[in-house]
């Protein structure tokens, strides 16, 4: 049984690194690569194992669902931990170096692990108030985490992101509270059975409604998105790419999915309004990175715009928009991690992140500056770069369902991201040195390592969708447009299981 | 009826009251009335009328007892909040320490 480690592996390092953190040195580097590189391992035989037995039920403690919690691996749960697991292991090694410039690096490894367990929990629990608790944790971790460098700026973007996200907490629970009221269970597979046996009645709609608050303000969606231009670019660099790269898709977007489609059902007005709120965090998310200069404030404003791409190709509904989605969502979390990286290794470098104030730093920072360049390509879509291939399926798949107009503002924000990426080319890398960089050095040779490997992620990514790797990503469309089948398999697994 | 109402209406004045307050302690409490809102609609959904507490002994017979699991549930949720309470008023010492002020409308170093 693989399962329950997801959450036992971080929590065990973060409790070790708390502990023993501040005797031991060097103790925080070894347990945090060591307990992501294992969770690496394991999310990856996890995908054999769905293959392999579709879906996985363990039983926490024994007790039998839907009275005993719950953890439920299926395609989608193991497309969104490989990608989880990846990223932070490679953001853990790139912590070795990076982290260096702040006191009391142990407590940070603590933090990220819980982080890590959180989201973890996340992705694996088949429990709804087991979901908020673990949503509460990975939260709590990274609003700590914002505020890690306690300097003004960064306080006030922590103080900021937590009273959003406390309230978005806030919003779940209530939205939990009612669910509960009305069908007495909390197992999200029993949840679904009770609900298509009763009546349909207003209370459904009004715990989708708060879903879609609580979720897409975690997920900062263009109404709910003011949190995370302030609260992405304050944290240190590795933890911008973990929350720009992963925090908000396990906690906004993957919840969402997974109770809209599986659990309370999805409907069509349901579908547009995802896609209306994916077509205005597009637009406006790439319209604001556009007059940014603080190289991280910008790429925070493009996280907004590309989830916004993410939540048009899931909520087209479609088999080929959802099977986009969910491939821009890996490839996103691939290149923004990548690009937050760079960010900061030229924050590393130079001490600044102002765009205007660097440029030529190709000649004397070449892995940053190729990587960037990869990561740009790919953000904005060009060929053979991962980006490319996931926007192609998206812009398709508004084609084949008709909704040309959505197609041709994707190409829009598309074309948009083009040019803010060549104006952080222009200024940052490419024209003359500037005499105070003249004593410039490239960047620690672990963090290399973890952006080179970004980089050839970046580049090989596009081959998800080719026959031999394509299950993968099939497997977690599946889930999604399984909708109503999720209880059905749920409950013919525990069946066999006995 | 009426009690989930004026759950409701709580649940209003601490939104109001973080909408709205310039003070971030203010805030903070505005914070906490909506979590004991939520907190307390949660545990009035498990409550019944003249209803006795589950507890299982071996010559009784219990007819009319209320739900325990929202009020497990709820306990889980008050220590979140104390958590997240205990965090924000930290971070709001420290920005008291480098702005000098607690004043919301005065702490915007970050726009754009």
């Amino acid at each position: 049984m693989i399962l329950p480690f997801f959450t036992i592996i971080p929590l065990l390092a973060a409790f070790l690194i708390a502990f023993l953190g501040k005797k031991i040195k060097g103790l925080g580097d070894f347990l945090s690569s060591l307990g992501t590189l294992s969770l690496l391992v394991l999310s990856v035989y996890s995908i054999s194992e769905v293959l392999a037995h579709k879906i996985i039920i363990y039983k926490v403690g024994g007790w039998m669902p839907p009275i005993g919690i719950s953890m439920v691996l299926d395609g989608l749960t193991s497309f969104m931990l490989v990608m989880v697991n990846l990223v932070s292991f490679l953001v853990a090694i790139y912590s070795i170096n990076y982290m260096e410039r702040y006191t009391d690096k142990y407590r940070f490894y603590t933090l990220f692990m819980l982080m890590l367990a959180g989201m973890n929990g996340i992705i694996i629990t088949g429990d709804l108030f087991n979901l908020f608790v673990f949503l509460e944790i990975a939260s709590i971790a990274s609003y700590a985490l914002v505020a890690y460098g306690t300097e003004a700026e960064e306080l006030e973007a922590a103080f900021k992101y937590a009273i959003m996200g406390s309230i978005a907490s806030s919003f779940v629970l209530l939205g939990i509270a009612l669910l509960y009221s009305y069908t007495s269970t909390l197992n999200m597979a029993d949840i679904a059975r009770v609900l298509s046996i009763k009546h349909s009645s207003y209370v459904v709609p009004f715990v989708g409604v708060l879903f879609l608050m609580g979720f897409g303000l975690k997920a900062a969606l263009v109404p709910f998105h003011a949190w995370l231009p302030d609260a992405h670019p304050s944290a240190p660099a590795s933890i911008s790419a973990m929350l720009s790269g992963v925090l908000i898709k396990v906690l906004g977007v993957y919840a969402l999915l997974r109770i809209f489609f599986n659990v309370i059902g999805i409907n069509n007005g349901i579908l547009s309004v995802l896609m209306f709120l994916g077509i205005i965090s597009m637009l406006i998310g790439v319209i604001l990175a556009l007059a940014q200069w603080d190289f991280k404030r910008l790429l925070a404003y493009h996280s907004i715009s590309q989830i916004g791409y993410v939540i048009l190709g899931i909520g087209l509904g479609t088999p080929l928009g959802i099977l986009a989605g969910l491939f821009h969502l890996f490839n996103h979390s691939i290149f923004k991690s990548l690009l937050f990286l760079n960010s900061g290794a030229l924050d590393y470098s130079l001490g600044t992140r102002d765009l205007k104030d660097m440029g030529g730093l190709k000649e004397k920072m070449p892995v940053s500056a190729n990587t960037n360049l990869i990561a740009s390509m790919s953000i904005a879509g060009i060929p053979p770069f991962n980006g490319f291939w996931s926007k192609l399926l998206i812009i398709l798949a508004c084609i084949e369902s008709g909704k040309i107009i959505y197609a041709i503002f994707a190409v829009i924000a598309s074309i948009l991201t083009l040019a803010s990426f060549m104006k952080v080319q222009k200024y940052a890398f490419l024209g003359k040195l500037k005499e105070k960089w003249l004593n410039v050095k490239e960047v620690p040779r672990a963090m290399q390592i973890s952006m080179v490997a970004l980089a050839i992620i970046c580049l090989v990514g596009g081959l998800l969708v080719m026959p031999l790797f394509k299950p993968f990503l099939q497997s977690a469309a599946d889930a999604l447009l399984s909708g109503n089948g999720y209880k059905d398999a749920v409950f013919n697994a525990l069946r066999q299981v006995n | 009826m009426s009690e989930y109402i004026l759950c409701f209406i709580l649940f209003c004045i601490g939104l109001y009251c973080v909408l709205r307050k310039r003070n971030i302690i203010k805030i903070i409490i505005g914070l906490g009335i909506i979590e004991y809102a939520v907190n307390l609609f949660f545990v009035l959904i498990g409550y019944r009328w003249h209803g006795r507490s589950p507890i299982l002994a071996k010559d009784q017979v219990i007819l009319n007892m209320v739900d325990p699991l929202p009020q497990a549930l709820v306990l889980t949720s008050i220590v979140i909040g104390l958590a997240v309470t205990a965090l924000i008023v930290t971070i709001a010492i420290r920005i008291y320490e480098k702005y000098g002020t607690f004043d919301i409308t005065k702490i915007r170093r970050l726009k754009g």
